[in-house]
């Protein structure tokens, strides 16, 4: 009996792993990642129910008359049960009406839409060209590892990953914008509706800034990467085999350097997602950062909520992203442990 | 019986100064190490200064003693700000408050983080798993926006951002401290003191955590320059302290509309922010190497994984 259903088991195993094993990783990611989310979205909506008062007298602050008050109660529907509250918001929010924005009246949609535009170039440049600099970089110190170069671009790294963003901001802004040099404007201020790119010296300041505050971190990474590929045995193979120093840093240490990069390349990402913040605070640019810190200063909790969640969601995909992708570019971790 | 009672006191006393002895060693060693050294330095001048600053201050820090923007001048060596404040003394008196916010924050973050990261990985099973997916969701958030959420709900009050801070560290040293002691609680003396009787909590508190002071102390160190970076930011945002307190964060944002006029009144709190968590993040790494035995060689390989790991927050 134990004979026969023995082998049997090992036949079940191969044909639930018909379906590739990444796409099983993939879907259990999806389905916490969308827990996670639902999650976020009760403490996104609970903060606003702890109020001392409640949320329209917060609104209100030093303004509030019984009438306006009472005005604003019905529009925020805060006259209902808390659960009911939560539904309507939630329903709303899943069918693209997040609601009205309680200072300017407008839907909360179109007040978001097009700052999560230019939010999103700014952090794709600088997430892009942050992440190519310092792959570069990092290669190159690894492949000149313990030289001067090595050293300096080690030690800067180290200093410059604990700068606040805004201290980078308002450096570059002293050398390049208002002190010493006046090469770019010192504000990117354009007009809802116009598009980021149709004037770059714009973008340059506060993606330099980004780009500078993820750098060295990649840098970092990518540097200890690349040396452990350089130790290993099959690169040690390859140079004795003659092969040219660039070919072997770029054709056999690079690919298996990639792995833990890709890593990297996600959290930066994930970083992005905060630093816009203050970045585009700085440089009073149109995103989401910025419309965030407004909301904030006025109050206005449903254009909280949804830029909130908007950047929890984008955490959340990121992560999965990032997950599923160096599961991809590791063969060693996709295949099943038997 | 008596001399059994006696034995465990000194057992307990040895145990306790073998548990000191290893945080001092280790910080001994990274203090003697070059990056150490600076580091602990750059900390040490930016501490003092803020500490005995408002000592020093000449002027008031909230009196309008001179015109807005003024030069560098002999009376006012840095200039005057926004609204005709001495730059300096405003500089002086404004650091206080973020270095005492940001330790209370760090302290309190890594603190009920390691417990919580401790206990996860004892306990197992379904514990671990729900105290990790708790993790999920805080970590869902980045760190200035989940302190702006809070802000937002009740207002920019000092104690709140505190707590924020520490609620948004607590998740990720959870993590770490998770990892690092799965390892340790699967060792035969944490066996043998379950086996003897010993409650949970003191296995983990007499058991446990002491193996995890290095981690702890590395987790210490880098929550401690997001602690400032958060606060800072929050603070240059217009959240943290309020006006007219002084403090260096919002220094920058009130006085960078006369950064032609005079640059001072940004670049005295630029430079003492930027100094302090390059000095806090040089030491942390300084202790990451002398905790781990690396660096001796120039090993960097064990490190960015270490000291960077909180760098999306």
């Amino acid at each position: 009996m134990a004979e026969v259903t023995a082998p049997a088991k090992p036949a079940g195993a191969a044909r639930t792993s018909k379906a590739h094993p990444l796409w099983n990783t993939f879907f259990r990611r999806l389905g916490f990642g969308v827990i996670t989310l639902f999650c976020v979205s009760i403490l996104v909506f609970a903060a606003t129910q702890v109020l001392p008062g409640n949320a329209a007298s917060a609104v209100l602050q030093n303004t509030a008359t019984p009438q306006r008050l009472h005005a604003l109660e019905l529009q925020m529907h805060l006259n209902r049960p808390a659960v009911e509250q939560y539904w309507t918001w939630l329903t709303g929010l899943l069918t693209g009406n997040p609601g009205t924005s309680l200072v300017s009246g407008a839907s909360v949609s179109s007040l978001v839409g097009g700052r999560v535009v230019n939010t999103a170039v700014l952090v794709l440049l600088a997430g892009v060209i942050g992440t190519l600099i310092g792959v570069a970089l990092g290669m190159l110190a690894a492949a000149r590892r313990d030289s001067w170069l090595d050293h300096v671009l080690s030690v800067t790294a180290l200093a410059v990953t604990a700068l606040p963003e805004f201290v980078v901001a308002m450096a570059l802004v002293i050398f390049f914008a208002a002190v010493i040099w006046h090469l770019f404007p010192a504000v990117s201020v354009f007009p809802p509706g116009v598009a980021p790119w149709s004037d770059p010296t714009l973008l340059v300041l506060p993606v330099a800034t980004l780009v500078i505050v993820i750098v060295p971190y990649t840098f970092r990474m990518m540097r200890a990467a690349m040396i452990d590929a350089l130790e290993s045995d099959y690169v040690e193979m390859a140079t004795l085999k003659g092969l040219s120093r660039r070919r072997v840093l770029f054709f056999h240490a690079l690919p298996n350097a990639i792995a833990p990069t890709i890593q990297v390349i996600g959290l930066n990402f994930l970083y992005l997602a905060g630093g816009v913040v203050v970045v585009e605070y700085v440089f009073n640019y149109p995103g989401l950062g910025q419309g965030l810190v407004n909301a904030v200063s006025d109050r206005d909790i449903p254009v909280i909520q949804f830029i909130v969640i908007l950047l929890a969601a984008f955490y959340v995909v990121v992560n999965i992203a990032t997950d599923m992708v160096s599961l991809a570019a590791s063969p060693r971790r996709r295949l099943p442990r038997s | 019986m008596a001399s059994t009672a006696a034995l465990e006191v000194l057992q307990s006393a040895g145990r306790r100064r073998a548990r000191r002895r290893e945080w001092v060693a280790v910080l001994g060693r990274a203090v003697r190490t070059p990056r150490g050294a600076i580091g602990l330095g750059i900390v040490g001048a930016v501490v003092l200064i803020a500490a005995i600053g408002p000592a020093l201050a000449p002027y008031p820090a909230d009196n309008f003693v001179t015109r807005p923007f003024a030069n560098p001048s002999l009376s006012f060596p840095l200039g005057g700000d926004t609204l005709g404040r001495d730059v300096l003394s405003r500089t002086l008196d404004g650091g206080w408050q973020l270095l005492l916010m940001a330790a209370v924050a760090t302290l309190l973050g890594v603190g009920v983080g390691a417990a919580w990261g401790v206990t996860a990985a004892y306990s197992g099973g379904r514990w671990d798993t729900v105290l990790m997916r708790a993790v999920d969701i805080v970590l869902a958030f980045p760190q200035l926006v989940f302190a702006l959420l809070l802000v937002s709900i009740l207002g920019p009050k000092i104690w709140l951002i505190v707590l924020a801070v520490a609620i948004s560290h607590a998740p990720q040293v959870a993590r770490v401290t998770r990892a690092a002691a799965l390892d340790i609680c699967e060792r035969d003396y944490v066996r043998a003191a379950q086996i003897i009787g010993m409650p949970a909590r003191k296995v983990m508190r007499r058991e446990v955590l002491p193996n995890l002071t290095s981690v702890l102390m590395v987790e210490l160190g880098l929550r401690l320059t997001y602690s400032i970076l958060v606060i800072a930011g929050l603070s240059f945002l217009g959240f943290g302290l309020q006006p007219p307190t002084p403090s260096w964060g919002y220094m920058i944002n009130e006085n960078r509309i006369g950064l032609v006029a005079n640059p001072w009144g940004v670049l005295a709190p630029v430079l003492l922010i930027a100094a302090l968590t390059i000095g806090t993040n040089t030491l942390t790494d300084a202790v990451a190497r002398a905790s781990l035995g690396v660096g001796r060689g120039a090993d960097d390989a064990l490190l960015p994984g270490i000291t960077a790991a909180g760098a999306v927050s």
